[in-house]
């Protein structure tokens, strides 16, 4: 085992498991703001026990999201020496500014929303979880535009004496455009995780036929949100999705499972056996004419493969990076996370008609369609699959580089850490999240457990407490 | 040393004494849950003196990084790669630490509520601890390379030195700590919190001297800036002098701005140390210096303009939540 594995193993996996709650934490942050919006505005009691409701569950996910956020800022320093020094001048000032801005607006008005239902209005306390919600997009803009930066450098020169990367131009590092096509596919993402946990659980409520009334309610604004934020993700992803063709074709290509070029007009491979030794397709299972609409909107045009894109890396970069460079990326991988993210958004808006259909008012369809219960509550995992698939696209899609055609991942990692310190962090990291994840899905399975009874039944007037007895105590 | 590098130093500085300063209470309170507090209800009420603040306080922790990243990368990059092992420890403490008030609250069992609880107490102990002996280490010298990497054995990190620096910043912060349940709390809880405190602070100030003298020996604080070093020590005894005042004449807010101040004082004792250094190698040749270690003038001028018109409109929200939640906690 090298540094270098050990090291990018580290980060796909604290990345991965930090961007389970990131998402989540957005989207309920959301979906608890409409909710209590909904209370201030129709002021009816059940929208403001929704908001509690759903807000425990939003609390336990905020604090996971927290905690596992602080090994990413200190993982670069950490693994990534070399590619901080080359890179501080442009990473760090979103990092920091995402802390200044982000952070303090994000944890001081969640702890005046958790603490703060008896002390305020409900108008104030309402726009103490908008606060909240969009402190947590605000900190999406500022991370991913640190991303961007390290898929399109823009707005930069590198210093010839330090030949480290240097900031010319702020404003051109956060107009890149590829954060503009980003943000908003994750934002549209985090909503999909949001609303679709909530659905889901709500439907794992309705199974058990208690307060019906109240998991119905919760189900039909989740899966309204849910809808709009499908189409959001969906249509955002197609626009990107022709961005990456223009500026990083090595990664389209991947995704489609493309060694060579297409031809016109193309076709879309649903399934393909694909050699990554031998750089060939196999086998595939084609849609015609469907690449051509995914690429070009159009019905004809040739997409290039990566035999082609290639030698094409190979006469731009050569001279710099030297012959060696391998530059096909981990195109199984990417071609199937590909599908993963299409088909579960093609899942989401289905769903969620049906769901929307079933459970419409003065009908009772959605009670007695309990498959379709079962189905939305499996839905309560889908979104994190097609949140990570995505993330492996955009991530592995820029190897051999961790900032694209200016440093290579070899070139980053930290040169003193030894491979026991990165295999001891390893282990110690998998361990941590394993625990804390059971811990997550035994508490959100015991909130549900006990149901909103404490919150329906408390008087309307009786103080409330996030830590409070409540539910959980049986003693 | 330009201007724009000479103020992110101290701002870097400023951002580790509000972290000291706020999630210093934070720890102490943590380890209070288990120490201090005696039954169900005492930790409760433990627990909601902080429960609404102590995520927006470790957040200055996390600007501090965000900073130190923007502004020194060399700084960023040779302190966390060469500290790795202790900053692994630091972020489980502050793990097990961050979600186990949530996590606790949720709990069925008895037993459940007692592991958070010592996840709580233990995660805010090992964290002051780890801290006060990484800070120490770093001031006393590491074995760094020409290129800024340190390459460093066990005794580099734990050494007589480092080990009292780890225990008089835990001190600091479980005092701090009492002070705070004495400001926020009532009844037997504050009373016992004002009880232990009068002896710990005797205790604090053998730590203090023990310290002084390792400075002495261990670091070049004494050789290179006298007046400064020793005025700041004094400037700590006395401010732990007016917090065991403010504990044997019952002034809680006393105990509490001294106990807070005394914590800053630490931390302006090293960057003062510091100065004009990062970070100090045990050959003098390689120590990182501030002139060295920043980024261009383009991005220190950028931050400074964010840092500076984003800063006050934090506070004056941060200084309102704590305003909200004045009213002490019942137990």
């Amino acid at each position: 085992m090298s540094i270098l594995s050990l090291a990018r193993f580290q980060f796909a996996m604290t990345t991965v498991f930090h961007f389970f709650f990131v998402p989540l934490s957005i989207g309920l942050a959301l979906v608890v703001a409409i909710m209590e919006t909904l209370y201030v505005i129709k002021k009816d009691q059940l929208y403001k026990h929704m908001a509690q409701f759903w807000g425990r569950i939003f609390l336990l996910s905020f604090a996971v999201g927290v905690v596992t956020g602080i090994i990413q800022e200190f993982q670069f320093g950490m693994n990534w020496s070399e590619y901080s020094r080359f890179m501080g001048d442009i990473f760090g000032a979103p990092l920091a500014i995402e802390a200044l801005v982000a952070f303090f607006m994000e944890s001081t008005f969640i702890g005046l929303w958790m603490f703060g239902w008896d002390r305020f209005s409900a108008g104030i306390h309402c726009a103490f979880i908008w606060l909240t919600s969009i402190g947590t997009m605000i900190s999406a803009m500022w991370i991913l535009a640190a991303n961007s930066f390290m898929q399109n450098p823009v707005g930069f020169m590198i210093n010839a004496k330090t030949g480290r990367a240097q900031m010319t131009s702020f404003a051109a590092v956060i107009k890149n455009p590829q954060l503009w096509y980003e943000l908003p596919h994750v934002l549209f993402g985090a909503f999909v995780t949001g609303s679709f946990v909530v659905a889901g659980m709500a439907a794992f409520g309705l199974l058990k036929k208690r307060n019906p009334e109240f998991f119905r309610k919760s189900l039909k604004v989740s899966l309204i949100i849910g809808l709009l934020a499908t189409i959001g993700v969906v249509g955002m992803g197609d626009v990107q999705t022709r961005y990456i063709i223009k500026e990083q074709p090595m990664k389209f290509a991947a995704t489609e499972g493309l060694y060579k070029d297409s031809g016109s007009p193309a076709a879309w491979a649903i399934v393909s056996g694909i050699d990554t030794k031998n750089h060939k397709t196999n086998w595939s299972i084609e849609m015609p004419y469907v690449l051509d609409i995914l690429s070009y909107h159009k019905l004809s045009g040739n997409v290039k493969g990566q035999n082609a894109i290639n030698k094409e890396l190979h006469a731009k970069y050569d001279k710099k990076f030297g012959k060696n460079m391998n530059y096909y990326v981990p195109t199984k991988t990417l071609f199937w996370s590909f599908r993963v993210m299409a088909i579960s958004g093609g899942l989401f808006a289905l769903i969620a008609i049906i769901g929307l259909f079933f459970n419409r008012a003065g009908s009772d369809l959605i009670m007695r369609q309990r498959w379709f219960l079962w189905v939305l509550g499996i839905c309560t995992f889908l979104p994190f699959a097609a949140n990570t698939a995505g993330w492996f696209i955009t991530e592995l899609g820029r190897y051999p580089w961790v900032v694209y055609g200016l440093l290579t991942i070899a070139d980053a990692v930290s040169p003193n850490v030894s491979v026991a310190s990165l295999l001891i962090s390893n282990i110690v990291y998998f361990c941590l999240f394993s625990g804390l994840g059971i811990v997550m899905i035994v508490l959100s399975k015991r909130v549900l457990h006990y149901g909103p009874d404490d919150l329906l039944q408390a008087k309307d007037d009786a103080p409330y407490d996030p830590y409070g007895k409540g539910a959980f105590d049986h003693e | 040393m330009s201007n724009l590098q000479f103020l992110w130093f101290i701002l870097i500085g400023v951002l580790f004494s509000g972290f000291f300063f706020l999630e210093g209470f934070d720890f102490g309170v943590g380890m209070s849950i288990k120490t201090l507090a005696q039954t169900r209800s005492e930790r409760d009420a433990v627990i909601h003196t902080i429960g609404p603040h102590w995520d927006a306080n470790e957040v200055w922790l996390i600007t501090a990084g965000g900073a130190m990243f923007a502004s020194f990368p060399m700084w960023y990059a040779s302190l966390f790669s060469g500290f790795y092992l202790i900053l692994l420890l630091i972020l489980v403490a502050l793990i097990m630490r961050g979600v186990s008030f949530e996590f606790r609250s949720r709990m069925e069992s008895e037993r459940g509520r007692n592991f958070w609880e010592w996840a709580a107490a233990l995660g805010s102990f090992f964290a002051a601890f780890l801290f006060g002996m990484l800070f120490t280490a770093m001031v006393k010298g590491m074995p760094i390379n020409a290129h800024g990497d340190i390459s460093a054995h066990f005794t580099d990190y734990v050494n007589l030195f480092s080990l009292v620096g780890g225990v008089a910043v835990t001190l600091l912060c479980y005092l701090h700590g009492l002070n705070f349940v004495r400001l926020k709390t009532t009844g037997a809880l504050r009373e016992r919190a004002l009880k232990w405190a009068k002896p710990l602070y005797w205790l604090l100030f053998a730590g203090e001297v023990l310290f002084a003298i390792l400075l002495f020996f261990s670091t070049d604080f004494f050789d290179k800036k006298p007046i400064s070093t020793l005025i700041i020590v004094v400037a700590l005894v006395l401010l732990t002098v007016l917090a065991t005042w403010g504990v044997y004449s019952n002034h809680e807010w006393l105990s509490f701005i001294s106990s807070g101040l005394s914590l800053i004082d630490v931390v302006i004792l090293l960057f003062n140390g510091l100065f004009p250094r990062v970070m100090v190698a045990n050959n003098a040749a390689n120590s990182i210096l501030i002139k060295n270690a920043s980024n261009s003038p383009y991005t220190l001028h950028l931050m400074t303009i964010i840092a500076l018109t984003t800063l006050p409109i934090m506070l004056i929200y941060f200084i309102w939540s704590y305003w909200v939640f004045y009213k002490r906690v019942a137990s």
